[in-house]
């Protein structure tokens, strides 16, 4: 299965009596990376789970090419990688093991060229075999970095992937974001840093309130452009 | 279907890779057990001698309490690094992450087994060893129906803040045909006259509630863990 366009339409999602999500409408094409910017609690996290198919919307529906969500949900997985805020790391597996298990659960052929490859990247290749428990934030993050994209996912969906990240990390996560829009998936970033990913993005979209606002293009900064925003809609 | 075990037997490898590590759930859940047996033996084993039938049902409640203590700690590991939403991720048959889950359970309880049955055995005399075949597909059977809703509403709950409270409350009432079947059928077994046709019943009860218990689970896990 393979899909070119993810597109939320009038998504609603409610939890208890808080509406987290409110109508949004949002349509990403391969070989784009889009921003979603925003305050904590604005719903940028529930529409990423959302996309991921780990959350059902309460109302409307996210198209996958042609195919919606419910439609053969586990060929759909298989392209879709997630990198959430909490890393879905086994803290008691080695890196090389995390790797291995979630390769092997995506059923990826050359599992341990791939993994090589992984952990290369995400530069642990020496300490492959230490458990994660003992790792830093920013070794955590570079490795569930690559967890989420070992079966090289048409959709990538990044949760704040720059927490816990040095210069040097950042900067190679930014070459990474480049590469992922060059191979054509579609990718869409949360976070509420602006400056780190304006030189990567193609477009943003700024989450408030579970509202979501295009932030069009304009003099000034990303950021700029965004706190203006804000305080108009405030 | 291939993939689907496949799938099943990851899971149950890594959780066991896990436990051998850390041997946390089996170190508390056989603390546990134990602590059980002795307690009761206390209680009804007197001048050396015990209870009548006193031994099944003393082996059936160590098995079921330290069960629960280990049914809620496994979810609770993929719940605090939110592992269990990648195994949601990943594109299996959900109810294969089930399948998975419960042998890694399932093969918990009977190393717990493995020691606990020899001490009852010893404190209240009980002939455990006599018919060791009956015996062992009682505790295995009983212990299949246990673990296959156990896992369900272990699953079930882990977002639930009272998990640990509604654990048992759920899991207790819904289990208890199994839990007497297994007392009554190894109650059979253990008594001065064993009645091996009335073993063979309750064990042919427990086969049933096993294929009722798993079919069941496997068909609701996918709704239940869709948020």
């Amino acid at each position: 299965m393979d899909f070119t366009s993810l597109a939320f339409i009038d998504v609603t999602r409610i939890y208890g009596r808080r509406r987290a999500l409110n109508r949004v409408s949002l349509r990403c094409e391969a070989g784009e990376i889009v921003a979603v910017l925003g305050p904590n609690g604005s719903g940028k996290s529930t529409l990423l789970s959302i996309g991921a198919t780990l959350l059902a919307p309460s109302s409307g529906e996210v198209r996958y090419g042609d195919t919606t969500g419910p439609a053969d949900r586990v060929a759909l997985r298989g392209r879709i990688g997630f990198l959430a805020h909490d890393l879905y790391l086994y803290p008691e597996l080695s890196a090389a093991e995390n790797l291995d298990f979630f390769g092997r659960m995506y059923q990826l052929a050359n599992v341990e060229q791939r993994i090589a490859g992984a952990l290369e990247r995400a530069e642990l290749t020496d300490r492959s075999s230490e458990m994660v428990a003992g790792f830093s934030r920013g070794m955590r993050q570079r490795l569930a970095l690559e967890r989420a994209l070992l079966h090289e996912p048409r959709l990538v969906l990044l949760d704040e992937p720059f927490t816990g990240l040095d210069d040097r990390a950042t900067i190679a996560l930014q070459a990474r974001l480049a590469d992922l829009r060059a191979a054509g998936c579609i990718v869409l970033v949360t976070t509420h840093d602006a400056e780190t990913i304006e030189q990567i993005v193609d477009r943003a979209v700024m989450m408030q309130s579970g509202r979501l606002i295009p932030v069009e293009d304009g003099s000034g900064s990303l950021r700029e452009r965004c706190r203006k925003l804000s305080a108009l809609r405030v | 279907m291939a993939s689907f075990f496949q799938a099943a037997w990851l899971v149950t490898r890594k959780d066991l890779l896990i436990e051998a590590r850390t041997r946390e759930i089996a170190y508390t859940t056989l603390f546990f057990a134990v602590s059980c047996v002795l307690v009761f033996s206390f209680g009804f084993v007197r001048e050396g001698r015990p209870l009548e039938d006193a031994a099944s049902g003393i082996l059936w409640i160590a098995i079921a309490f330290s069960g629960t203590l280990a049914l809620g700690r496994t979810f609770e590991r993929e719940r605090q690094t939110e592992t269990l939403r990648a195994l949601l991720l990943a594109p299996v048959d959900r109810p294969a992450l089930y399948v998975g889950k419960l042998v890694g359970v399932l093969l918990l309880l009977l190393v717990v087994e493995v020691i606990v049955v020899p001490l009852v055995a010893l404190l209240f005399q009980a002939r455990v060893f006599a018919f060791p075949l009956l015996m062992a597909s009682l505790l295995t059977a009983g212990t299949i129906g246990f673990s296959a809703v156990g896992t369900l509403f272990a699953a079930m709950l882990v977002r639930a803040r009272t998990r640990d409270v509604l654990l048992p409350v759920l899991l207790y009432p819904i289990t208890i045909p199994v839990i007497i079947a297994g007392v009554r059928g190894t109650a059979a077994l253990l008594g001065a006259e064993p009645d091996l046709p009335i073993a063979r019943l309750w064990l042919s009860m427990l086969a049933f509630f096993d294929v009722v218990f798993i079919t069941l689970a496997l068909w609701t896990f996918e709704t239940v863990m869709t948020e």
